[in-house]
């Protein structure tokens, strides 16, 4: 599988990554590369297994649907890199 | 007296501490003067003396009243900069949490702490725990106390590579690490240190940087095997705010151990998968390999050949799966409730420019691939293809299981290589990992042991791999291992 420069653009825009219009053809190489090494996958056969969506070996616990934790509305926003009257600031998306 | 101090093994130490031979104030104080002297290192990304004296001054008033918390009461660790430490700077050795300081304390490192450990500092490693090298860390490579002054430095492995550096360096008693798909067992082989992976559950995830959520596991890092089942009794357990956390008992690993004789392994069926001798193995790696064999063989232990057929496919599978859980767990770092902001017109401009300046290359290569396994048309031909194979894979060891009790493989393919080796070409950077993958893809516990020197002078490392939760019976195989090795070279030698 090779991608080209515009396939890269787009994942780079799905993943919110700024990528340099510079960079795109070496990203390019560099991820068609991974992606034909694992593409060795293809080769397995895997008719009638089922996907592994859990490597926990045992039966895991449900907990109480109940607030334990919470009312600390300045150790929330303590890293927040602007925080505003008790909220995350964020640029306009509504116009 | 300070070497003498360093050159302790913790349950040395702790037996020092408990009979007063030793304060824990002389013993913090001796490794905050070895981690002075060591800055070369560049083993730690964040230092804390004043914290480290003040706990150890409380541990030792515990012991003058008698209230001692245990054997880890006043003994210095070193924590991988991974878990959230409240108060202290925490990082992924990233650029997009910079300035990050926790309000809250992951559940291993406060489990540590209720027992009485000290902690000396934070310690570096690849940038979001993604590399095999620690050179991916925005805080520069650290350096394999092995090899230190010779022509070119060599890097301590990765992820957990400034962890594996501090304990080989004598620079702290023990660390903590977080293993994804080698991050603790391949650092460990590298600076010839005993490094566990434990069961996927063992110890809760809660407050440890994500990477892959369905891999990622935390564990200890020590110079002894001994060393490794204290601070594993210390951080295991369940925990309700980790889902994926085992509501399992711990045993006391350590005292398991302690009664258990390392020359006597009778009864133990010891798997030797042929699979991963690899094309191109190097002579040294498949020696030590069967001389550790060998070794399990003469003390009463029963070697089987065993097969797991998916071995090869193991890489290929992880490189899929990490990544599109990476992808998935990094979108939370989008510059507005924590750590780095980039300004932006709109908030996908936002979004783009704080994301594209706060990831390093490894980081941004692995969400990319991971995005792109997971976007519409390619689930199906790539993740969920990928969660199939690892379906084989995790198969192979239930059915390799039923005829030995644990697998012996080699711990990396090679000793370590030089800073700036291996970094054009992602994949052969990732061919560090085929001996651990997986483990790690089928959850199970790995144990790395130092086993012996290579042809230059460098250590290399035997693994142990287990049952699910029989991290007992590792450290047991472990231990008959290290008593074999007899493994005595230290990189200051």
């Amino acid at each position: 599988m090779s991608l080209d420069r515009s396939t890269v653009r787009t994942i780079a825009y799905l993943a919110r990554l700024r990528v340099a219009e510079d960079q795109l053809d070496a990203l390019a190489t560099e991820l068609s590369a991974i992606l034909d090494f694992v593409e060795q996958l293809n080769t397995v056969d895997t008719g009638g297994v089922e996907p592994m969506t859990s490597v926990a070996h045992i039966q895991l616990p449900l907990r109480a649907d109940a607030v334990s934790d919470g009312g600390a509305p300045d150790t929330v926003l303590a890293n927040a890199p602007l925080p505003i009257d008790g909220t995350y600031a964020v640029p306009k998306v509504v116009e | 007296m300070t070497a003498a101090l360093t050159g302790l093994t913790l349950a040395e130490a702790a037996d020092g501490l408990a009979c007063g031979h030793l304060s824990a104030v002389e013993l913090t104080q001796a490794y905050l003067d070895a981690m002075a002297a060591a800055r070369d290192l560049n083993a730690f990304i964040t230092e804390t003396p004043d914290l480290a004296l003040a706990a150890a001054v409380a541990a030792d008033a515990r012991r003058q009243r008698g209230q001692s918390l245990g054997p880890l009461d006043g003994i210095p660790l070193a924590i991988k900069d991974l878990f959230c430490t409240e108060g202290v700077r925490t990082t992924a050795a990233s650029p997009i949490l910079d300035a990050f300081v926790p309000p809250y304390e992951s559940t291993v490192t406060a489990k540590l702490k209720a027992a009485g450990a000290v902690m000396l500092g934070k310690t570096n490693l690849d940038e979001f725990a993604m590399g095999s090298s620690n050179v991916t860390s925005c805080f520069g490579p650290v350096k394999n106390p092995w090899g230190r002054g010779g022509e070119r430095d060599l890097v301590p492995g990765g992820s957990s590579g400034g962890s594996a550096a501090a304990v080989a360096g004598r620079l702290c008693l023990g660390a903590t690490g977080t293993d994804t798909g080698g991050s603790i067992r391949q650092p460990a082989a590298f600076c010839g240190i005993v490094g566990l992976k434990p069961t996927y559950g063992r110890c809760s995830r809660w407050g440890i940087i994500a990477f892959a959520s369905s891999l990622d596991q935390a564990g200890p890092m020590a110079r002894r095997v001994a060393d490794v089942a204290i601070l594993l009794t210390a951080m295991a357990g369940h925990d309700p705010r980790d889902s994926t956390s085992a509501p399992l008992p711990v045993p006391d690993f350590a005292a398991d151990l302690a009664a258990a004789d390392p020359s006597d392994v009778r009864g133990l069926r010891v798997g030797v998968p042929a699979e991963y001798r690899v094309g191109g193995m190097a002579e040294e790696i498949d020696a030590l390999w069967r001389r550790g064999a060998d070794w399990l063989r003469a003390a009463g232990a029963t070697i089987v050949d065993i097969s797991l057929p998916h071995t090869q496919h193991a890489l290929a599978t992880y490189y899929i799966i990490a990544p599109a859980e990476a992808s998935s767990n990094l979108a939370r770092y989008d510059g507005v409730r924590f750590g780095l902001r980039v300004p932006g017109e709109t908030l996908d401009e936002m979004y783009q420019n704080t994301r594209g300046e706060g990831f390093g290359a490894e980081v941004r290569r692995r969400i990319l691939i991971g995005t792109y396994v997971l976007s519409a048309g390619y689930y199906d031909a790539y993740y969920l293809k990928a969660q199939k194979v690892r379906a084989l894979i995790a198969r192979d060891f239930a059915h390799a299981f039923e005829a030995c009790d644990v697998i012996l493989t080699p711990t990396a393919p090679s000793d370590a290589f030089a800073i700036g080796e291996k970094t054009d070409d992602p994949i052969t950077m990732y061919l560090n990992d085929v001996f651990t993958v997986p483990a790690s893809l089928a959850g199970l516990p790995g144990l790395s042991v130092p086993a012996g020197l290579s042809r230059r002078g460098l250590p290399l490392g035997l693994q142990v791999i287990g049952r699910p939760f029989d991290e007992a019976t590792v450290l047991r195989a472990g231990a008959a291992l290290e008593r074999a090795a007899a493994f005595t070279a230290t990189p200051m030698a």
